[in-house]
């Protein structure tokens, strides 16, 4: 186990450093000057800027600090607002698109897995269909028309819901189900195939045999046994969420973080941008990281030490 | 008691008869297309997929109006007879606009999904086939670029190379082999140490040819769906970055930007909206379906 999270973490981090390198040197063959938008500068000001951000340092001695910068959890600032950092961005989107994110995956995985539970118990017959076929509109359906579509009729045409912002749980409503709505549909599928497996097991026919009743038997040999891929799938669902964000916040006009992000895309902020990237690829690879060693725990049939190819 | 023998009779049966084949024999595509035949899910995704790029190919031609042309006297028409989907902000017709639309988004997904497949095939091959150092490097350097998230990675591609429909192919290619790579590594590992394979090398066939005419061709079911679902999910990505304003740049429509530019107008305008939005939605899902298809009746043991 100690052996295997040690790779996995040694990959990590030569992903991340992949990223971070990245992100220096996009930033620096980036069109244009970070303070190319305002009024032409006088020499001397454009050399204190520089100075005053580094950048009439040599590119090694650059990227060496910017790579310190980052272990030691500082973005650098924002070259569009002054007075702002990205470590301030990200402390005060953040949590807003947290909670917004962690509202999306609980109704993925709770309606997901319940459409998946169905589906399997009522195999080949109607509710098997009909959930596989919301299911397959679920992932053709992109998050932000999904978003938009949900905004129209439910906000605007039939006023259940609050058309925007930010400021109570209803508001919080239809964005986290625009986001969760493709998750769901995956987690439905993968929840129907993998019980599906599970119940063609011999287990479950001992289980039968005993005189078990089925509810018992879907409850305590099933769900628990299918449930396991799903866990698997927690990695990419943050990466769906994460990525879901930007547009969705944008629809609803929520201040989180992903909101700002596609704020400083189109400012062209590239620090803003850089930091926010490197933000976000360090949470992602810790929570898919995390998830993988979970998931090792939870099921004992796993060997990690062979690698994840299985080989 | 005693049963005489000459109750039992013989009934014909001939060696040779048990041994003949009474269906014609059938090649694996056609098998697999029997298979994909009787997927109506599947089959309805094929007609759909069809009837859209027949639109895509034809549509622009169905209308007089260009999808480019302004006509400020015109704008924000709703569907009529006239613009049957309606004009946007600038009058532009939405119905030139949307099957123009359907041929940029398609051009994309079928351009990223040949670039993965050629990057993919090779890379994934060669490791595969090599095995040994070259696999564990080949493969290591894809993992660790598998660990770089991918839309972050094509958004900060789009940022520095700037808009364009050849910078978008390429960010989304930049990564977007990966899975491509190691389905067909996967599949030539396991293939080549058939008896087959053996076989040609003994009659001295040389790697290349091993490869192209044996391995590939064996290895052709699964590139194939993955294929039809890269696809959507590059279409989807170009979708995706055009709503957050990386897209392509005007006048060109792509569904994405027909969408952002719908959407500020949504309360007032949805048919600018509407349209493209429940286009993208069926084209992706007649990709997803008949690349769901095409799994279930290339293995039917996937069968999910």
């Amino acid at each position: 186990m100690a052996k295997y999270i040690g790779k996995r973490l040694v990959y990590m981090l030569l992903s991340l450093w992949m990223i971070v390198t990245a992100t220096f040197f996009f930033m620096r063959i980036a069109p244009g000057n970070p303070f190319a938008s305002e009024k032409k500068l006088p020499p001397e000001i454009e050399a204190n800027l520089n100075a005053h951000f580094g950048l009439d340092k040599p590119w090694y001695e650059q990227y060496w600090e910017y790579l310190v910068r980052i272990v030691n959890w500082d973005f650098g600032p924002s070259f569009k607002y002054k007075s702002q950092t990205v470590n301030d961005l990200i402390n005060e989107g953040f949590p807003v698109s947290f909670l917004l994110g962690m509202e999306a995956i609980f109704i993925a995985v709770a309606v997901g897995v319940l459409l998946g539970i169905i589906a399997a118990l009522k195999h080949n017959r109607w509710p098997d269909y009909t959930a596989m076929i919301v299911a397959v509109l679920g992932i053709s359906v992109p998050s932000f028309i999904m978003a938009s579509f949900l905004q129209y009729f439910l906000a605007i045409k039939m006023g259940i819901f609050p058309v925007a912002r930010w400021e109570s749980f209803m508001h919080s409503v239809l964005p986290a189900v625009a986001l969760a709505s493709a998750p769901m549909a995956f987690i439905a599928r993968l929840t129907r195939s993998s019980m599906l497996e599970v119940l063609a097991n011999d287990y479950i026919k001992t289980a039968k045999s005993k005189g078990l009743s089925r509810g018992v038997i879907t409850v305590k040999h099933t769900i628990r046994n299918a449930l396991l891929p799903v866990v698997t799938y927690m990695g990419p669902l943050t990466a769906g969420i994460l990525t879901g964000s930007f547009v969705i916040e944008r629809i609803f006009g929520i201040p989180g973080l992903g909101a700002h992000f596609v704020t400083s895309i189109n400012n062209r902020d590239y620090t803003v941008i850089m930091g926010v990237t490197v933000f976000y690829s360090i949470l992602l690879l810790v929570s898919i990281l995390l998830v993988d060693i979970a998931y090792g725990i939870i099921d004992p049939r796993i060997k990690l030490a062979g690698g994840k190819k299985g080989e | 008691m005693q049963i005489s023998k000459d109750k039992f009779k013989l009934v014909g049966t001939q060696l040779s008869e048990a041994e003949k084949i009474s269906k014609p024999s059938l090649s694996f595509w056609k098998d697999v297309f029997t298979r994909f035949r009787k997927n109506k899910l599947a089959l309805f995704g094929l007609v759909l997929l069809t009837l859209l790029i027949f639109m895509a190919i034809f549509g622009p031609y169905m209308t007089p109006y260009d999808y480019a042309s302004n006509d400020l006297s015109n704008k924000n028409q709703p569907p009529s007879s006239e613009h049957w989907f309606g004009t946007d902000d600038l009058g532009r017709d939405v119905f030139a606009r949307t099957w123009e639309g359907a041929r940029i988004s398609i051009f994309i997904g079928v351009a990223a999904a040949v670039i993965d497949l050629i990057i993919g095939v090779l890379w994934g091959g060669i490791a595969g086939y090599k095995g040994g150092r070259t696999d564990e490097g080949m493969m290591r350097l894809a993992d660790i670029l598998y660990g770089v998230p991918y839309l972050l990675l094509v958004i900060l591609l789009m940022v520095v190379l700037g808009q364009g429909l050849s910078t978008m192919i390429i960010a989304m290619s930049i990564t977007g082999w990966i899975n491509m790579s190691r389905i067909v590594r996967g599949q030539v590992l396991s293939l080549k140490n058939q008896e087959y394979v053996l076989a040609a090398k003994t009659l001295g066939a040389n790697t290349s040819r091993i490869m192209g005419k044996h391995l590939i061709p064996n290895s052709m079911g699964p590139i194939l769906v993955t294929m039809t679902l890269t696809i959507p999910s590059a279409i989807f990505t170009e979708a995706f970055l055009s709503f957050i304003g990386l897209g392509l740049t005007p006048p060109i429509a792509s569904w994405g930007t027909m969408a952002n530019d719908g959407l500020p107008a949504m309360r007032y305008y949805p048919w600018r909206l509407f349209f493209p939005a429940t286009f993208i939605c069926l084209t992706i899902f007649a990709f997803n379906v008949v690349g769901d298809g095409l799994r279930d009746a290339l293995d039917p043991r996937m069968r999910k």
